[in-house]
Formats: structure tokens, C-alpha cells, sequence
């Protein structure tokens, strides 16, 4: 019978299965950040347990820590909580990217590029923006503490199998059109909770035809849509991204390896318990409104008005959304003026990301109203961009250059947006307060972000590119 | 964990949908190493204004629900980030159930593992709970053995739970610990794995 990617990785990794039961399943992959591990850590040492597979996991710091001036981090709070990671680490023999390592930079983006990320991996991590790494055709998502502690003493999770859901974008990606404005479509069309207790695979040619990056953007944002995890279909733009890097074997090792990667693609004919499709006719540049990911419309629309909705409890949504953001329903998109922007996070802030928005900027100046700033995704990252002379296009333009980590994307460190203030944001939560208390957040892609920071306003990319072509 | 079975409480009614876990306990308050110590911020953002004074309009800073151990939420309750500061901070605060239509599954998942119980029931009955709890004190007595939650304007309904879950929910077990009964599988597995 036909396979769907899911079954196949799921049934791979079974270490006991009884009836009434969740399956206890193998974790391959255990990723670690400093706000979510430390009472995972604690509670080993309380109970006198130790890490069963130090060499199955990896650490990182990147949700606490600065993004200028690293050596002085002012507040005791945080200094402690990353303290506690590289002592954690340390005492349980944890490998660990600590701040000024090479290796470091948002866990999600680390992953991959080191080429711990692999097609058939079960990867967790206590943060729920795992499922980024299903790009590779990886069960990955996120788990809390508890979890981690599980993880960390027995490297197993009972897991109670989710269904499987597709998700097909019919069509091909309209000019000036990128991924984020994919995943964002998908999530204001079907809204927050459509994939929980699902398991997604994104399929379809426009997938297909996405770069392994912007593969990582859509499925990153799967959680915004409820979903237990997202991912695609490995194949040959896979391997190849894999291919040479530091964590991934050479040679005959390769070889075998990669077959055995692609044989977990899904199968023609296969069947998911649910199936959802979106034409990207539906999809141009979005711009989230509200506070969660589906109040978004495309940039040449408008808020839409309450009585657009028929339900009174999405009126109510709608009005407490508009109140918060500071917005009149009907207002065009375009219209929107914003204060900040910033060009970072897990979803946006890998190499092509950061080369798309520079060369939209490139030769121009941020509006006299806007501050902005790019964080990129990794160590590595920041150094190609800087290689490549993309730093200076930005700097050149205003933005300001900082070192890599989750920055104000969940505003934990320094990096805030003040209240009542608006921000466009490559990132992936709109909540109220995500960027700091009283900031209003609009979700946005790299080149989206990139035109609203020289316009001071939200504008039509694809005008722009157009001028350029 | 502290087991838990048998439960008689008002309701804190909380209509709101889609209620992240960036509101139950805000990203300034996730930097400390502890478990402990997260009630007095839960909600923070909802229930203190700009200047730190109490917001007087939000649910939790109503004296009529002081005592309340059951909050009841709309849908998809504890979307968003995977912390378990949410559930952390639920517990100090003294939430013991929380009730909603539908629930985020990594959230549901840190509050079975906390000892909170979470109980999906459906829309209508959500909807006359919430109805019958705002401004007055409507009494709810919940039994996780039977499965059945009791009060004045619902009566008497009963509610979904793993079987799983609910086993540890009402031992207070250590999941850890059940699961290195397993480790002659784990081992076996990692052996034809390896
Ligand atoms: S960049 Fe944002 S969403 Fe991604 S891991 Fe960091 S805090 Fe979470």
C-alpha cells in the first residue's frame, strides 16, 4: 500500500507499541536552547539521572542572548540562565554552541546548515518552531520541559500518532511572491487551528520548484496553523544542500545514505486523512493586520470590515485584534505606517533571505521614521553575508548589522519594540506584546520588510521590483 | 506531580479564542531557571495596566473568582509557543483543570504532564458554561475516574480523555520513570539501528 512520508518515519522509529497505548518512539535528533532547558536539566539532577545520548543532542544560545555587545550582558537574570546552559552542558556532556562559537545561531537555522537536520530524522526541541526542520522530510516538532527532561534521560517520547494532512499549492508563485507569503496565505485561507492534532506534508509544483531555504520558511510556520508538524517530500535539491556538510558522511556512506533518504518520500497514490488546497492565483505579497498569523490579507486589499464576518464570535476576534493593533476596519494596507522594521528570526533570516532584501535596498535609504535592523539567522550566515558585501548594503542604507539570535522576534533581550509602536516583521508571531509590551507586530517577508523600511509605509514589492527589472 | 481526581470549583470564565501562551505568561517572565514562582505573572500583560496597576475589567482581578481552580477558555486555548512556563505559571497561580472546546497540542500535552487536567467539551456546552459563569459563581464538581463533570446549568456531561493520561493524571506518576521499564526495548532498538 502506499506510504505517506509520515507513516514511513513514524513506523522507523517505533521502540514499543501497545494497543490503548501512544507509540514510544526513537528521538535521532535533540536540540537544546537556554530558556527551555534549564528545569529539564535540574530535574536530572534531582532525580540522579544523566543524558542518555549526549552525542544525539545539541545545544545553543540564541533566544536570551545580545546581538551587540555580547561580552557584557547587563541584565543578572539572563546572565544566569545562559550561565546555566554552558554548565549544563558541561556537566552532562552536552555539545554546545556557545555565544561566540562558529556553530552558533538560532536553532532552527543551526540545524540544517550543520547537516544534523537529515531526511527520516525524528528531531525534537523545547521550542515549537521544530517543524522548520521537516523541510528536509524530517518528523521534527516541538516539545515542552518535560519533554525535554524525557528526552534528554531516555532519548524516547510516547507519542500518540497524529493524523496526516496535505496541503497543496496548485500553480506556480506569482512574480514578487516568496514563501512567507505562501505560508501566510495558507493560515489566513484555513486559520490558526486547522492542522491541530495533524501531521502536514506541503506538496505540489510550486513546492517543488522552492529553494531548500524557502522550504524551511514554510514549514517553520506550520505551528501557526495548529499543526503538530509540517513537512516536505525529501529529493534531489535535498541531498544536494546536504552534501558536504559538517555532520553529514562522504563517500559510500553518502551514497547509501541518500537512498535511503529519498525512499522516504512519500509514495504516488498515498492517502491522508485530510486533504486542503490553495491555487497561488489567491497568493500575492502579505500583510498580517492582527494579532494572530491568519489576520493577514494581501497588500492590495484592506482591513476587512466586521460584517465581513458572519459569525458574531469572529466579529468580537476582529474588534479586539483592531483595538490592540490601533487600526479602523477598511483601512488599506498600503496605508499603514510603521516605525520599525526588523529583518531576522527562524522564518527569514538565512542567506537568501538576507541577499533578497539587500538587493531591493541596495543604493536606497531607510525613511527618516524608521528604525531597522537585520539579525541574521547564524554565525555563519552573518559571515557569508559580510563576504558577500551584503552588511554594507545595509548598513549603507541605515539598517543597523547585529550579531546572530532570536533578537525581536520574541523580544528577550534587548531588542524591542516600544509600546505603541509598529514594526514590520520577517518573524512568525503577531501576538499581542510578542515584540515587546504594547508593540504591534506585522508579519511580513524579507523583501516586503525591506520596501516598508524605505517607504516608512507598507507598499506593493512588485511595483518596485518591476522598476528594477 | 500531585495526583489528581475528584475536584468542586466556581469557574474563572475566560471568552476568549485563540489565547496563545505568549498572554498566559509573557517572554520577560522565561528567563529565570525555576519552575516555580510563575503565578504572580500569569496573564501579566491582561491583568496589570502600562503602569502596574491592576486592570480591573480582566477576569482573574474579579474577587468573585478568588477561589476558583477551573478555568474555562474558547477555542484552540494555549496556541503558540511551546513553553511550559504556560502551564507553570497556571498551577502556582492555582488553576488545577482547564476547560475549553479545543486545546494547542503541545500545551495540552505540558499540562497533562504538570498535573493540570485539560478538558475538551464541546462548543454549546462551553458556550452556556462560560454564559452561566460570567458575573456570578457557578459551582463545578469534575471526577476524572468517571469522567464526568456536574453543575447547575449544564448537569451532568462527560468528557474525553486518553486512557494514558489519564492513568498518570491520577497517579501523579513520573513518566520517566515508567518509561525506563522500557529500556530493553530502547537498547534493542538502538542496537539494530546503530
Ligand atoms: S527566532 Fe523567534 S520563533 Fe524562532 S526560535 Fe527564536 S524566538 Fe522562536
Amino acid at each position: 500500500m502506499p506510504q505517506t512520508i509520515i507513516e514511513k518515519v513514524w513506523k522507523d522509529h517505533i521502540v514499543y507499541e501497545e494497543k490503548g497505548k501512544p507509540d514510544l518512539l526513537y528521538i535521532d535528533l535533540h536540540l537544546l536552547h537556554e530558556v527551555t532547558s534549564p528545569q529539564a536539566f535540574e530535574g536530572l539532577r534531582l532525580n540522579n539521572r544523566k543524558v542518555r545520548r549526549p552525542d544525539l543532542s545539541f545545544a545553543t544560545m540564541d533566544h536570551n542572548v545580545p546581538t551587540i555587545n555580547r561580552t557584557n550582558i547587563t541584565d543578572p537574570v539572563s546572565k544566569k540562565q545562559i550561565k546555566t546552559l554552558a554548565d549544563n552542558c558541561r556537566e552532562f556532556g552536552v555539545p554546545l554552541a556557545h555565544m561566540d562559537h562558529p556553530d552558533q545561531g538560532i536553532v532552527h537555522v543551526i540545524g540544517p546548515e550543520l547537516g544534523l537536520t537529515q531526511p527520516g530524522k525524528t528531531i525534537v526541541c523545547g521550542d515549537s518552531h521544530t517543524s522548520t526542520h521537516g523541510a528536509f522530510g524530517a518528523l521534527a516538532f516541538g516539545i515542552g520541559t518535560s519533554e525535554v527532561e524525557h528526552v534528554l534521560s531516555t532519548q524516547t517520547l510516547w507519542q500518540s500518532k497524529p493524523k496526516t494532512m496535505e496541503i497543496k499549492i496548485v500553480g506556480e508563485l506569482g512574480f514578487g511572491v516568496t514563501a512567507k507569503d505562501v505560508i501566510l496565505a495558507i493560515i489566513s485561507k484555513f486559520g490558526v487551528d486547522v492542522g491541530t492534532g495533524h501531521i502536514v506534508e506541503y506538496t505540489g509544483d510550486a513546492i517543488k520548484g522552492l529553494s531548500m531555504e524557502e522550504r524551511m520558511t514554510i514549514c517553520n510556520m506550520s505551528i501557526e496553523a495548529g499543526a503538530r508538524a509540517g513537512l516536505i517530500s525529501p529529493d534531489e535539491k535535498t541531498v544536494d544542500y546536504l552534501r558536504g556538510r559538517a555532520h553529514v558522511p562522504e563517500g559510500e556512506e553518502f551514497s547509501a545514505l541518500k537512498d535511503k533518504w529519498l525512499n522516504y518520500a512519500s509514495d504516488e497514490g498515498a492517502v491522508y486523512d485530510k486533504t486542503l488546497e490553495i491555487h497561488t492565483d489567491e497568493i500575492e505579497p502579505f500583510v498580517t493586520w492582527g494579532t494572530n498569523p491568519s489576520m493577514g490579507s494581501g497588500i492590495s486589499s484592506s482591513i476587512p470590515y466586521a460584517t465581513d464576518y458572519q459569525e458574531s464570535s469572529e466579529q468580537q476576534e476582529l474588534k479586539q485584534a483592531l483595538k490592540y493593533m490601533d487600526l479602523e476596519e477598511g483601512t488599506p494596507l498600503s496605508a499603514i505606517e510603521i516605525q520599525h522594521v526588523f529583518i531576522g528570526s527562524c522564518t527569514n533570516s538565512r542567506l537568501s533571505d538576507l541577499r533578497q532584501a539587500a538587493k531591493l535596498i541596495e543604493g536606497k535609504r531607510v525613511h527618516q521614521d524608521v528604525r531597522a535592523i537585520v539579525v541574521p539567522g547564524s554565525f555563519s550566515v552573518k559571515l557569508q553575508a559580510e563576504k558577500e558585501g551584503i552588511d554594507k548594503i545595509f548598513m549603507d542604507a541605515g539598517f543597523e548589522w547585529r550579531e546572530s539570535g532570536c533578537s525581536m522576534c520574541l523580544a528577550m533581550n534587548d531588542d524591542i519594540v516600544p509600546p505603541g509602536e509598529r514594526c514590520a516583521s520577517t518573524s512568525n508571531r503577531n501576538f499581542e506584546g510578542r515584540q515587546g509590551a504594547g508593540s504591534r507586530t506585522h508579519l511580513v517577508s524579507p523583501v516586503m520588510a525591506a520596501a516598508a523600511a524605505i517607504h516608512g509605509h507598507f507598499v506593493d514589492v512588485r511595483h518596485m521590483l518591476n522598476v528594477h527589472a | 506531580m500531585e495526583p489528581i481526581n475528584k475536584l468542586t470549583s466556581i469557574i474563572t470564565p475566560l471568552d476568549r479564542v485563540n489565547v496563545d501562551t505568549d498572554q498566559i505568561i509573557p517572554k520577560q517572565f522565561l528567563k529565570r531557571i525555576e519552575r516555580t514562582g510563575f503565578g504572580e505573572f500569569l496573564f501579566y500583560g491582561w491583568r496589570f495596566k502600562e503602569d502596574g496597576s491592576k486592570n480591573e475589567d480582566f477576569v482573574l482581578n474579579d474577587p468573585l473568582y478568588e477561589e476558583s481552580t477551573i478555568l474555562l477558555a474558547s477555542h484552540n486555548f494555549g496556541c503558540g509557543s511551546s513553553r511550559e512556563h504556560a502551564p507553570w505559571a497556571l498551577l502556582d497561580y492555582g488553576f488545577k483543570v482547564v476547560i475549553a472546546p479545543s486545546f494547542a497540542d503541545i500545551f495540552y500535552n505540558n499540562c497533562v504532564k504538570n498535573g493540570i487536567l485539560p478538558i475538551r467539551l464541546n462548543e454549546e456546552t462551553v458556550e452556556i458554561l462560560l454564559k452561566d459563569s460570567k458575573g456570578k459563581k457557578n459551582q463545578l464538581s469534575i471526577d476524572l475516574e468517571n469522567q464526568t463533570i456536574e453543575s447547575i446549568s449544564s448537569g451532568r456531561v462527560t468528557f474525553d480523555i486518553d486512557p494514558y493520561w489519564k492513568e498518570m493524571l491520577l497517579n501523579g506518576w513520573d513518566e520517566i520513570a515508567l518509561t525506563f521499564q522500557f529500556e530493553d526495548q530502547i537498547v534493542q532498538y538502538e542496537k539494530s539501528h546503530s
